[in-house]
């Protein structure tokens, strides 16, 4: 027995050795964190790799010397498999920023690991404002949107055109709550009335009892505070049962790009939505979204991958300005000194509590005759400007902004 | 109308209805559980990974081939239950043979043909044409050499393993080739528009749902218990070897009756594809919720899984509209209670 | 009377041999060393799943029971240790004992429940049960539903030890591991783990014999739902996390996979399967949409082929017991 501690006090020393040298690196090494198989992973998935790859690239990063390397793993929407993974990175594969993480409950604890290793972390798909609130932290921008901005967006921008009532259909945990929580507080704010609400399942497949109580409540606008399948089943559904044609609205809280692809324009049509960026709205977008689908499958790019770019995009000019990638509290200082400045999202500052500011706009789903050719699906129907898009610095609860 | 417990008596008959709805789901999909389970004596943890298939296929079917819903109807069910025969001969049989040559045939085949087919196909669907290739050499193998003899009871626990790693197996590949956002399929152009009953707006798909899977479950039920193809397919499962005394063909019969339960599975996922999502993962969780509901109901009987199917459908329904929250566990308790009360089910009979 | 027979032949030949306690030997001393060249927070979670595995085979290998709901202990015991860690500050040691106590009562109810049937029908009980809970974690407060129990503390085991040093943690963990596999070893060998086998040979002579088989049923269940619960809450101290997977189905499979591949029934076995799944899943998380496959793919060729799994197709070939 004696003789097994002391093997066991031998073995301990020479792992407390080997196991965490910590050599600084000539290689900038970007980790894309994200859902490459489930309900995510048309959102960011294997496109958000092509588009890290596309930032590296228009960097230039060989031409100005820079050795930057990009790898890639599946959290699979799950926190233990996601701190996994980036414990790993870190502390093995000397990695050195992880990117993009949906799922906002991986991305929390991401957040955490993290800043106890002083990396850094650029946060593209996922939605909680938490993470630029109380558990903001100075290794961690939040990038492309998050549930304040989408709240305000589409219950503030419907509110004012018309859609004064509501009614929720919440998935029933905590990022569904937060969501519909955050959009009644803004219609309220703005004069609206929310005639009710219901709460149900993560994951249901069939929501025609919720959509016949939302029917009958004859509230004008139906807000989806739910996600993914949720949501993809309540619009379906909801067309099944004439929702639209019946002249209530669908507000989808939390819809992407790709979502719509997989509804098809029959069923998602009229459908109202916010998001921060939209391939089809300038010259430079549908150059980014022709070479992006060439390399994904033909699949054109989210919002979530573009923010990819923005930030992969920004984060390497900030390493080269500082000529160090070791120190992640000292980079994401100087990200938010630099304005941001990308071909996809233009120019832009990021605050102090880590939130990217740039502008969010107000979508509306074409109906199928107006779609003119692939991938065609939204038309404007407001911008909000950058100014008051996000949630104001002080009403967000982040210790490095008070403190 | 009238109000009971605060719901107007609109609201509520609406919600029986779609309760109703779902039971047929509920119920066509645990008779094909109920079926193989009887028959078979095997946990087909595949059922729910079937009935995607059978979605799947009624979208391949009209991407590919313009073929319609209602031809999809009848050539789904028999294209995946062709699949389940497979299956059924070469894979859950073969846990019952001491000769594990047709196994390592099949298997050895399959991983050639990957690594052949791999280059040219992707790995996804370089597995789904290796898997095609392996179950045709592995048939024409056994063609050619008579099936040995060798038998040995290996416990029905290892089925339930074995149809779960096919499950697996199944829902992966889908998953990798589709990912998992879901499929567009529309619902059939003469089932369009609802019907005003005066309590609700009820879609006319849903009420073609409902009258398919009684006249289903119904024909199954018939079949089964009231005709002579019923009471071989019964007497072979009871006492195998005194009925092969009597010519007729054991294994074909079992073989058949899987087939048969995976075509129910892949009905109920052709009538699936246009309300809910088409998407890789619709039957892993509810194959949980099927389960429960054979258990209630009484794993050997088939009236007990219409009966029950259709019952939990309208009890969650119910629980729907007085208490959503708990709509996903209601099932489960019921499960719970109905044991505690009668161990064997509701219409199960004890051993 | 349904057939209860084990699923698994056993291999076990006389209880008094050298190769057991060797290969006892021979493990602990591969975890005392492995830290030097392995990334220890690997092998920390292999160890606790190798626990995990070792109680679900408790269960099935030597009681004949299949449960598909053991993610229901493991899960719960995760949430309450971490929940008691983080809420409550309790030391770590009172955190674990809390979890493991909690995933004995549930031990209790489910198993009162599920006993009174067999086989697979057992089998889909605990699956329903454990899936009735898994529901029940999405929307209880207390567990933080999708985000789960985050940033729990590692805390100082006994006032004494930081347990937020890896290595300290790591021997922790290899205690707890090493002992509750003593434990299970001992309970295996002896002469209740005796009216246990004789059960599971011929269910209704042991009754005759006058043994009460559904209680000493229900102990075993009892036991292995508390040893499941031992891994969980040690899991959710070492990742400082308790999340939603922990209570899925999945993870239900996941155990069963891994005895499944170790060996069912052997007492090495759920080591060996447990180490080889969690490296099998590291090494293609890179890749991980082929996980799912590849585990199906490992579910068929075992149950068909090598239904002994590593360590019994070791020991029947070398005849001597594992």
């Amino acid at each position: 027995m004696k003789r097994l501690f002391s093997i066991a006090a031998v073995a301990g020393a020479l792992a407390c050795g080997t196991a965490y040298a910590q050599t600084a690196d000539d290689v900038t090494k970007i980790g894309v964190l994200n859902d490459m198989s489930g309900l995510y992973s048309d959102i960011t998935g294997p496109g958000s790799v092509v588009a890290a790859q596309m930032a590296v690239e228009d960097f230039g990063a060989k031409q100005k010397g820079m050795k930057v390397e990009i790898v890639s793993a599946d959290h699979q929407n799950k926190p233990d498999v996601g701190t996994n993974i980036a414990r790993t990175w870190i502390d093995v594969d000397k990695v050195d920023v992880i990117v993009d993480v949906p799922t906002s409950s991986v991305a929390l604890a991401i957040s955490e690991v993290v800043r106890e290793k002083n990396k850094v972390f650029l946060v593209s798909g996922a939605a909680a404002s938490d993470l630029t609130g109380p558990k903001c932290s100075p290794n961690t921008i939040h990038w492309t949107y998050d549930t304040w901005a989408l709240a305000n967006g589409t219950g503030k921008a419907l509110v004012k055109t018309g859609g004064d009532s509501w009614f929720f259909l919440t998935a029933d945990y905590a990022f569904g709550h937060a969501l519909e929580r955050d959009t009644a507080a803004t219609v309220e704010a703005n004069g609206g009335k929310v005639l009710g609400k219901i709460r149900h399942p993560l994951n249901t497949s069939d929501f025609s009892s919720y959509l016949l109580q939302a029917q009958s409540s004859k509230a004008k606008v139906i807000g989806l505070a739910n996600a993914g399948g949720d949501t993809i089943n309540s619009i379906k559904q909801g067309a099944e049962f004439g929702i639209v044609k019946g002249g209530q609205n669908f507000a989808g809280l939390l819809v992407f790009i790709s979502d719509v692809h997989a509804l098809g324009l029959a069923s998602a049509q009229g459908l109202v939505l916010t998001e921060s960026w939209y391939w089809d709205m300038n010259d430079a977008n549908r150059e980014f979204a022709k070479k992006f689908s060439a390399a994904n499958k033909g699949k054109y790019p989210t919002m979530v991958q573009a923010g990819v770019y923005g930030a992969v995009t920004h984060y390497l000019k900030s390493v080269e300005a500082l000529k160090n990638d070791e120190d992640g509290k000292a980079v994401v200082a100087k990200m938010k000194a630099m304005p941001t400045d990308d071909k996809l999202f233009g120019k832009g500052t990021i605050r102090a509590d880590g939130r990217k500011i740039h502008d969010m706009y107000l979508f509306e789903v074409k109906k199928p005759e107006e779609s003119k050719y692939p991938w065609d699906y939204y038309k404007v129907r407001a911008t909000i400007p950058a100014a008051e898009a996000f949630r104001p610095l002080k009403d967000g609860g982040c210790p490095l902004v008070s403190g | 109308m009238f109000e009971i417990f605060g719901i107007s008596s609109q609201a509520l008959f609406g919600q029986l209805l779609i309760g109703l709805i779902n039971g047929s789901f509920y119920a066509l999909l645990s008779l094909g559980l109920a079926v193989i389970f009887g028959m078979l004596n095997i946990i087909n943890f595949t059922h729910g990974a079937q009935y995607m298939m059978g979605a799947f296929a009624a979208y391949l079917l009209l991407q590919y081939f313009g073929i319609s819903y209602w031809w999809s109807l009848l050539i789904a069910p028999i294209v995946i239950g062709f699949t389940g025969v497979l299956i059924e001969r070469n894979l859950i049989a073969q846990l019952n043979s001491s000769s594990k040559l047709r196994t390592v045939v099949f298997l050895g085949s399959t991983a050639a043909l990957f690594l052949l087919a791999r280059p040219s196909f992707g790995p996804t669907l370089g597995l789904a044409v290796a898997t095609a290739g392996g179950f045709a050499v592995v048939e024409a193998w056994a063609y050619f050499r008579p099936p040995s003899e060798s038998a040995q009871h290996v416990d029905h626990l290892y089925g339930l393993l074995l149809t779960f790693g096919i499950a697996l197996i199944i829902q992966g590949v889908f998953r990798n080739y589709y990912g998992s956002s879901g499929l567009p399929y529309r619902v059939p152009d003469q089932l369009q528009g609802t019907q005003n009953l005066g309590f609700m707006f009820l879609p006319n798909y849903r009420g073609w749902v409902i009258a398919v899977s009684l006249v289903v479950c119904f024909a199954t039920w018939f079949v089964i218990e009231r005709t002579r193809l019923g009471s071989y397919l019964r007497a072979a499962t009871a006492n195998p070897a005194l009925v092969r005394a009597f010519g007729i063909n054991v294994p074909r019969m079992i073989t058949l009756t899987y087939g048969l339960g995976v075509a129910l599975a892949a009905l109920a996922g052709v009538m699936a594809a246009p309300i809910y999502n088409v998407s890789p993962l619709m039957g892993a969780d509810l194959i949980i919720v099927v389960f429960a509901v054979v258990v209630i109901g009484g794993m050997g009987s088939i009236m007990g899984a219409i009966l029950t199917g259709f019952g939990l459908g309208v009890v969650e329904g119910l629980t729907k509209v007085f208490l959503p929250q708990a709509s996903d566990t209601v099932i489960f308790v019921v499960m719970a209670i109905v044991l505690l009360i009668r161990p064997a089910g509701l219409f199960g009979r004890s051993t | 009377m349904e057939r209860v027979a084990a699923p698994i032949a056993t291999t076990e030949r006389a209880p008094a041999s050298w190769s057991v306690p060797a290969a006892f030997a021979a493990m602990t001393l591969a975890f005392v060393v492995a830290p030097a060249f392995v990334y220890p927070v690997f092998l920390m979670k292999a160890l606790c799943f190798a626990l995990f595995a070792c109680a679900f085979n408790l269960l099935i290998g030597y009681v004949g029971l299949l449960s598909f709901g053991h993610a229901l202990f493991f899960g719960w015991a995760s949430y309450v240790s971490a929940y008691a860690a983080k809420v409550w500050g309790l030391d770590p040691a009172l955190a674990i004992l809390s979890g493991t106590a909690v995933a004995a009562g549930l031990g209790l109810v489910a198993g009162a429940i599920a006993i009174r049937r067999q086989g697979i029908y057992f089998a889909m009980i605990t699956l329903a049960l454990s899936q009735m809970m898994y529901f029940f974690a999405v929307q209880a407060p207390f567990t933080g539903g999708e985000d789960g129990i985050q940033a729990v503390p590692r805390g100082r085991l006994l006032g004494i030890f930081d347990l937020s040093n890896q290595m300290t943690m790591y021997f922790f963990v290899l205690a707890v591991f090493l002992a509750c596999f003593l434990l299970i070893y001992r309970i295996i060998h002896s002469p209740f783990g005796e009216v246990l086998k004789a059960i599971r040979e011929n269910e209704p002579r042991a009754i005759s014999l006058g043994y009460k088989a559904d209680r000493y049923k229900l102990v075993a269940f009892v036991l292995s739902a508390t040893l499941a619960g031992v891994a969980g809450a040690t899991k959710s101290i070492v990742f400082q996390l308790a999340s939603l997977t922990d209570v899925h189905w999945g993870m239900s499979g996941e155990v069963v996979l891994m005895t499944l591949v170790g060996g069912l029934g052997t007492v090495f076995g759920p080591v060996v399967g447990a180490i080889t799944i969690i490296a099998m899943e590291n090494y293609l998380a890179q890749t991980g949409q082929w996980v799912t496959v590849i585990q199906g793919v490992v579910f068929v060729v075992v149950v068909l082929l090598f239904r002994r799994g590593i360590v019994g197709e070791l020991a029947n070939a070398l005849k001597i017991p594992l």
